[in-house]
């Protein structure tokens, strides 16, 4: 026994050698929307856009692929960011007052996935600073920032601050400029008397450099003055005093006029002519959404046009009464006036518009409007101002995700249907310009296979996005809400948008997809299965609903068919007290061309369906909820099996569910808000004075006392826990159930409770009977039949997490049609087949069609994780072109990834992928089939990485900056890419990813007795002689001689000091 | 050499004559065999005892104390069969036979019983272990290994574990660092009744792998993980009833000191600790391979003609479900036999193995 117990420190370098070349842990790319984003800035020379978000994390986009990602120590909120135009550089500014200087730096020439990159560029934090607080009186907040402005000649940052002064720090070593302090009292001095009135100024809002005369800057104060101030002869050149609270300033680009922004919803422009020390009205004040109280303007751009009138570009101003909870931006030219009406809150807003400083206007292209929740940019130059599809940043969550799957190799001629049914979808907001922002170039080569990412969502759509590079972009969407009976039903009330709009005031617009509200939350997708050569698609969700799906490239007006299911199988005793099922559509409805729905599964009870499985070469489909699984035959139209898998004694669900799928709803939504919450949590302006400090020690100490210990009861699982009948897993396999010579289809289903059914099925025209089948009877007379052959009970009980058969070879089979068409090497059907099935405690192989355990290793017992997720994948070398190994993948519920080889199960490598408290994030891994995957790291984030050290996307991407490009020293090619939102997660170490064991120091002197200790190492292999490798046998070798070693060692030791332990 | 051995039969009081080598008298397994053929009692539990020279009725039920009564034949040897459940025994041990007849009393045996209330202690192999004190040999002293075998009892495990922090001796000076403690015993579950383990006992190890590092989460599914066979090793509260080891002595003659759990019987070197009378349970049950013996229940996989359908084959599972349902509760005994008529792997139905009763290595006792 002695060999298992150091098994795992074996080390035999050619195995090691083959890992590397197989294995390999990165984060690459962050698809979707960033969380909670806080600041946006443009660098008009680059072409490249920054958005900041409130968990500290910078990134920055250009044309699609060109992506970088920079992320500050602290998970602080990112308030302002600040491009060095053209260099390549950038200031953030955080919540704490602290400034960073960010750089594109280009890393020295690496090798990704065999082929060697250079000139790749990254984000690099560089310098940081932060003003100093003012000693004695005055309080911190004086100190603290409100704006920043860059000069043009990027040489000197202004930073405005909450007590009113304004400081000057020089670049790009972030020294502050002592001398040139602004204070109040400066500007105050040169102020009207009337004016004066002994009132502050308060903070200063705005900070604007004149557009035509270098070393003027306007300084805007809270109370409405407005200073334009020089830089140089250190006095106000003017003096504008506004008389309302100013919000923003922006200039008009000859410098001639100005304009301020206020907070009654008004904006005022000022004429800057020389000669008038003091200002005390502007030419024109307007109030546009008035006479009513309105909210504040809180951002105004004024943009002049070659084609006449200027275009007016502002933020808020709504009515407070009748609109004051819009998200509103307005868009004014001439008589043209359109308000944008967001679903989320405006974060910030920018034009791209001409900057050679030749040219007399700004002629501005387009609007980038960053929400909340999403990006919208607006053509400027097309009449109406259509918003433009944006390539990247697609707003994952425009309903909450609640499911996704990945298909991997899309078929070139389903892909092409795909991009048509989507084309179709958009229609009239086809893309008539080219996106706006395209700076850097994107380095990576085209991707060498389609692949499709689905999501399934609350409000009952799957949306399609091409997931083959590194922006992913929606490709199709589909939705199921059309197939029932819904309360808000289209047909049900016609209505005319443009009649609607005529009369409204303010013209509002529906603008972005962003939408978090679900008509009916029953409509949610669950589970989703796509055969990508049949092009069927079987979509389940919350309601018991199961549905087939077709592609087609033509409209259709049809009636979906439907089947009831019932679970149940008049188990008695039994009320159902949850939600009602769907009520189908009575009516043909309409369906576009793209995925049209077929049949209409119900299951009885209507709960949430936990599993489904698809086989459309024999036209099948499995499905299961928490009460039993069924299996239908879409081609006949009729269910062929439904089996209860709730235990008599589960008292739970002879009551009736309710509180279960609640409760199960109501944690996943507990879980998101947490993370919500966690990343709010640094939004809030906190002000920290000693007595504040010294309350939050007082709470700290009070809390540390007021902790009662956790206890955990250690009690074995029992067939009685609730939930035992959930079924978790189905799968279709064809092989050997029977006996050892017959192979034919079969369905396995595992449970929560760690039970496992098999069943034969009888397929007609499948099978070893085929030849007979066909002599004669009429096939389509013939019904799928299937038989039970197996029930199989794990003694541990743990929840069955996945099945899956392989074939003679200890390969898994290939799909549905891979065999049959070709696409895959036909799976061995000559030597004995195996089962793998992955429960959360164990992972165990056992040999058909006489289920015996054949191999196990127990992940539990010996880390004390717990398997979540489990994936077959297939590893390619980046040594050998031709050789790759298929590889069993676990993701437990402490967030790492352990890789096992099959049959043998043996342990590979292991990595710490997700926080462990991230439980969301774990719940929504998926695999792709060549080691890459994809989790949530918030509600609209998936986090891309990849497990193979040969498929990595990632992006490579290089900038045409004004500065030349050093290697930067800090850039050795092997620092790991920074994350960003919430996945701070401590990366030393992981370059090599393997965790070591530590041996057991307590049960040391081992080799006095025969006798192992208790470790008895059940995941031995019980029966591997027919599996046995050279590798194997070398493996064994070097790993005796490596336990005596240890032996040895532990003995030396023994001599010392007997224990760590006080007595 | 053949001898005549003298069969008493209590069941109906028949008398058989057979002859058995004396040299080579085989395996207890042949021989229980061989009685049973002969008396035409195969599917009856019978207790097989024999007279030895005292005349005490001693009973045999293993291979050692078939060849020691082989071996104390002159020339005959009188071997009583009962019927397993009419066994009195009280019987058994000294001073049964001859009780009546001669007064030949062995006074060194009879001491214990005669000064205290008769103790029923049952035979050995109707008992199973729940627990046992094991690697007494191998462990510091301030350790105790314990073992929890809880399959096949209906009693919980029964106790509950905490974070918390221990203090430890480290080269730099004393450290603190987290721990994981048992924080309650739930009153009549396994692990109180043992007495080995203790509230505020620190858990060192599950099953042969160190807790430190890991999260009381972690430590809590590892023990579940090996609830059916676990074993923990903890550094005990109280330290004053460690095993005094005075040299290194062969594994099985650790004394016991421990009076935790003592409730005024006697010390007895047996080899396990707490016994727990169980029917008819053999020690296979508690087989390490055994706790992973997934039950797997076949259908009569016949081809389905053409005429049947779904309901049929629902009919049939339903059949299956019923039969396979008490299987999957822990009722007594039912489920071992449906294990054991269940069992594919010819080794699950082995005796325990030789390692087995070994790893039980010391013994403390209750």
């Amino acid at each position: 026994m002695m060999k298992f117990r150091f098994r795992r420190q074996g080390t035999d370098p050619q195995r090691e050698k083959i890992k590397q070349e197989l294995f390999a842990f990165n984060k690459t790319v962050e698809h979707g929307f960033p969380h909670q984003p806080s600041a946006l800035a443009f660098d008009p020379k680059l072409q490249l856009m920054a958005i900041g978000t409130k968990s500290g994390a910078i990134k920055i986009y250009g044309a699609p692929g060109v992506e970088f990602t920079g992320l500050h120590k602290d998970t602080t909120a990112v308030t302002q960011i600040h491009f060095l135009p053209g260099q390549g550089h950038l200031l953030s500014l955080l919540d704490d007052c602290t400034i960073h200087l960010w750089e594109l730096a280009a890393g020295s020439p690496r090798e990704v996935g065999g082929v060697k990159k250079e000139g790749v560029i990254s984000l690099q934090e560089v310098d940081n600073c932060s003003l100093p607080g003012r000693p004695g009186i005055e309080s911190c907040s004086a100190t603290r920032v409100t704006v920043l402005l860059l000069l043009k000649s990027c040489e000197l940052l202004c930073i405005g601050t909450e007590g009113g002064g304004v400081y000057f720090l020089e670049l790009p070593h972030l020294l502050l400029k002592e001398s040139q302090i602004l204070l109040q009292d400066q500007v105050t001095q040169s102020l009207p008397d009337n004016y004066r009135c002994g009132k502050s100024l308060g903070p200063v809002e705005s900070l604007q450099e004149h557009p035509q005369q270098t070393g003027k800057i306007l300084i805007g104060y809270s109370r409405g003055l407005v200073v334009l101030w020089d830089l140089s002869s250190h006095h106000a050149d003017q003096l504008f005093l506004g008389k309302q609270q100013l919000e923003s300033l922006t200039w008009e680009r000859s410098g001639n006029l100005f304009v301020s922004s206020h907070n009654d919803g008004g904006y005022s422009v000022w004429a800057v002519t020389s000669g008038n020390i003091c200002n005390h009205q502007p030419v024109s004040s307007t109030i546009p959404y008035g006479p009513f109280p309105c909210k504040a303007i809180n951002k105004i751009l004024w943009k002049t046009t070659q084609t006449g009138s200027p275009v007016l570009l502002y933020s808020g101003g709504m009515p407070r009464a009748s609109y004051g909870d819009r998200h509103c931006l307005t868009i004014q030219q001439d008589k043209e006036h359109v308000t944008l009406d967001f679903t989320s809150r405006v974060i910030d807003f920018f034009t791209v518009h001409s900057i050679e400083q030749e040219k007399e206007f700004d002629d501005p292209s387009a609007l980038v409007v960053l929400l909340e929740e999403e990006l919208v940019v607006i053509d400027l130059q097309t009449p109406g101002w259509p918003s433009l599809p944006t390539p990247y940043l697609a707003p994952l969550h425009s309903s909450a995700i609640t499911c996704s799957c990945h298909i991997s190799s899309v078929p070139s001629k389903l892909w092409e249907r795909l991009i048509n049914a989507g084309k179709a979808q958009q229609g009239r907001q086809q893309m008539h310009r080219s996106w706006p922002i395209c700076g850097g170039k994107n380095l990576a080569p085209p991707p060498k296979q389609q692949e499709l990412l689905l999501t399934g969502h609350e409000d009952g759509t799957v949306r399609f996005w091409d997931a083959s590079g590194v922006a992913l972009t929606p490709v199709y969407k589909l939705s199921t809400a059309n197939v029932f009976h819904t309360d808000c039903d289209p047909s049900d009330d016609p209505q005319d948008p443009d009649m609607q709009q005529e009369e409204e005031w303010p013209p509002f617009r529906k603008v972005g997809c962003f939408d978090p509200y679900s008509d009916d939350p029953r409509l949610g997708i669950q589970k989703i299965s796509l055969c990508k050569y049949s092009n069927k698609l079987v979509v389940a969700g919350t309601a018991g609903q199961v549905i087939v799906l077709g592609l087609s490239d033509e409209h259709s007006d049809h009636l979906v068919d439907m089947s009831v299911v019932d679970l149940l199988q008049d188990r008695e005793g039994f009320t159902w007290k949850g939600h009602d099922k769907l009520e189908p559509r009575l009516k043909p409805a309409p369906f576009p061309p793209g995925f049209q729905p077929l049949v209409l599964v119900q299951c009885l009870p209507p709960a949430s369906v936990t599993a489904v499985a698809l086989h459309a070469e024999w036209n099948l489909i499995s499905f299961g909820t928490s009460h039993g699984f069924g299996l239908f035959d879409y081609h006949r139209r009729n269910a062929v099996l439904a089996r209860c898998t709730l235990h008599p004694n589960d008292s739970l669900a002879m009551e009736g569910p309710l509180s279960r799928v609640k409760s199960l709803k109501k944690s996943l939504r507990q879980s998101f808000r947490r993370i919500r919450k966690s990343r709010v949590s640094g939004k809030k302006r906190t002000i920290s004075t000693p007595t504040s400090k010294v309350q939050e020690a007082n709470a700290a100490l009070a809390e540390q006392e007021e902790v009662a210990p956790v206890q955990r009861r250690i009690e074995p699982r029992s067939a009685d826990d609730s939930l035992s009948g959930v079924v978790r897993c189905l799968c279709f396999a064809d092989t050997f159930l029977r006996d050892g010579t017959h192979h034919g289809p079969t369905l396995w289903a595992g449970t929560n409770s760690g039970s496992v059914y098999t069943y034969a099925l009888e397929v007609p025209g499948v099978g070893s009977r085929r030849v007979c089948e066909r002599g004669g009877t009429n096939e389509s007379s013939v019904c799928v039949e299937a038989v039970l052959g197996k029930e199989i009970q794990l003694m541990h009980r743990a929840p069955v997490v996945s099945i899956c058969v392989l074939d003679g070879r200890g390969k898994p089979l290939p799909d549905p049609y891979e065999a049959s068409q070709d696409l895959a090497i036909t799976p061995d059907m000559t030597n004995a087949h195996s089962v793998l099935i992955a429960s959360e405690e164990q992972l165990k192989v056992f040999s058909l069609p006489k289920v015996s355990a054949k191999t196990k290793f127990k992940l539990t017992a010996h880390e004390g994780c717990r398997v979540r997720k489990v994936a077959l994948v297939v590893f390619s070398s980046t040594a050998q072109e031709d050789y790759s190994e298929h590889t069993l993948v676990c993701l437990t519920n402490l967030g790492d990834m352990h890789l096992f080889n099959i049959p043998g199960l043996r342990p590979q490598v292991r990595y710490d992928c997700i926080r462990k408290e991230d439980i969301s994030g774990i719940a929504s891994c998926v695999f792709t089939k060549n080691g890459q995957g994809f989790y949530l790291i918030s509600p609209s984030e998936y986090e891309r990485f990849s497990l193979s050290a040969k498929v990595l996307t990632e992006p490579l991407c290089s900038v045409q900056l004004d500065r030349p490009l050093e290697p930067s020293p800090a850039s050795d090619g092997t620092m790991t890419q920074p994350q960003a939102n919430g996945t701070h997660k401590n990366q030393m170490g992981q370059a090599e990813g393997q965790t070591e064991e530590v041996p057991s120091t307590l049960s040391s002197p081992i080799l006095d007795t025969p006798l192992d200790s208790p470790l008895s190492c059940a995941d031995l292999s019980l029966d591997s002689t027919g599996e046995l490798t050279v590798e194997d046998v070398r493996d064994f070798l070097t790993t005796v001689d490596e336990a005596e070693n240890n032996l040895k060692n532990i003995k030396e030791e023994e001599g010392r000091s007997p224990g760590i332990l006080i007595n | 050499f053949f001898k005549n051995i003298h069969k008493k039969n209590q069941l109906n009081f028949e008398f058989r004559r057979f002859s058995v080598d004396r040299v080579k008298p085989g395996k207890f397994e042949e021989f229980y065999k061989l009685i049973l053929h002969i008396h035409r009692i195969a599917n009856m539990e019978v207790m097989i005892g024999y007279a030895d020279v005292h005349g005490d009725l001693l009973p045999i039920n293993n291979d050692d104390n078939f060849c020691k009564a082989v071996s104390t034949a002159h020339p005959l040897l009188r071997i009583f069969i009962q019927r397993q459940e009419e066994v009195d025994y009280a019987n058994f041990g000294t001073n049964t036979i001859t009780r009546k007849k001669k007064a030949v009393v062995a006074l060194r045996n009879n001491d214990v019983n005669r000064k205290r209330p008769h103790i029923r202690i049952g035979m050995p192999q109707d008992f199973r272990p729940v627990s046992s004190i094991i690697d007494v040999d191998i462990l510091p002293e301030s350790h105790r290994r314990v073992r929890l075998y809880r399959h096949g009892s209906d009693k919980p495990l029964g106790f509950y574990i905490r974070d918390g922090t221990s203090v430890r001796v480290t080269p730099h000076g004393l450290e603190k660092v987290p721990g994981i403690f048992i924080s309650r015993l739930v009153p009549g579950g396994l692990a109180e009744s043992t007495g080995l383990l203790a509230v505020n006992d620190e858990v060192l190890e599950v099953n042969g792998i160190e807790v430190t590092g890991k999260s009381l989460d972690q430590v809590t599914d590892m023990m579940i993980a090996n609830s059916h066979n676990l074993i923990v090793t903890v550094k005990p509260v109280n330290q004053r009833n460690n095993v005094v080891r005075s040299s290194r002595i062969s594994g099985s003659s650790g004394q016991s000191s421990d009076s935790s759990g003592s409730t005024g019987y006697p010390s007895l070197s047996v080899a396990s600790g707490g016994l727990v009378p169980s029917g008819a349970h053999g020690y296979q049950d508690d087989l390490e391979s055994d706790e992973d013996a997934d039950i797997v229940i076949e259908s009569s996989l016949k081809r389905p003609s053409q005429r049947s359908n779904a309901s049929l084959a629902y009919q049939l599972h339903r059949d299956l479900n019923l039969h396979s349902n008490p299987a999957l509760r822990h009722s007594n005994g039912s489920l071992h036999k449906i294990l054991s008529s269940l069992k594919t792997d010819p080794r699950h139905s082995l005796a325990l193995p030789r390692g087995g009763v070994e790893e039980d290595g010391t013994v403390i006792t209750l």
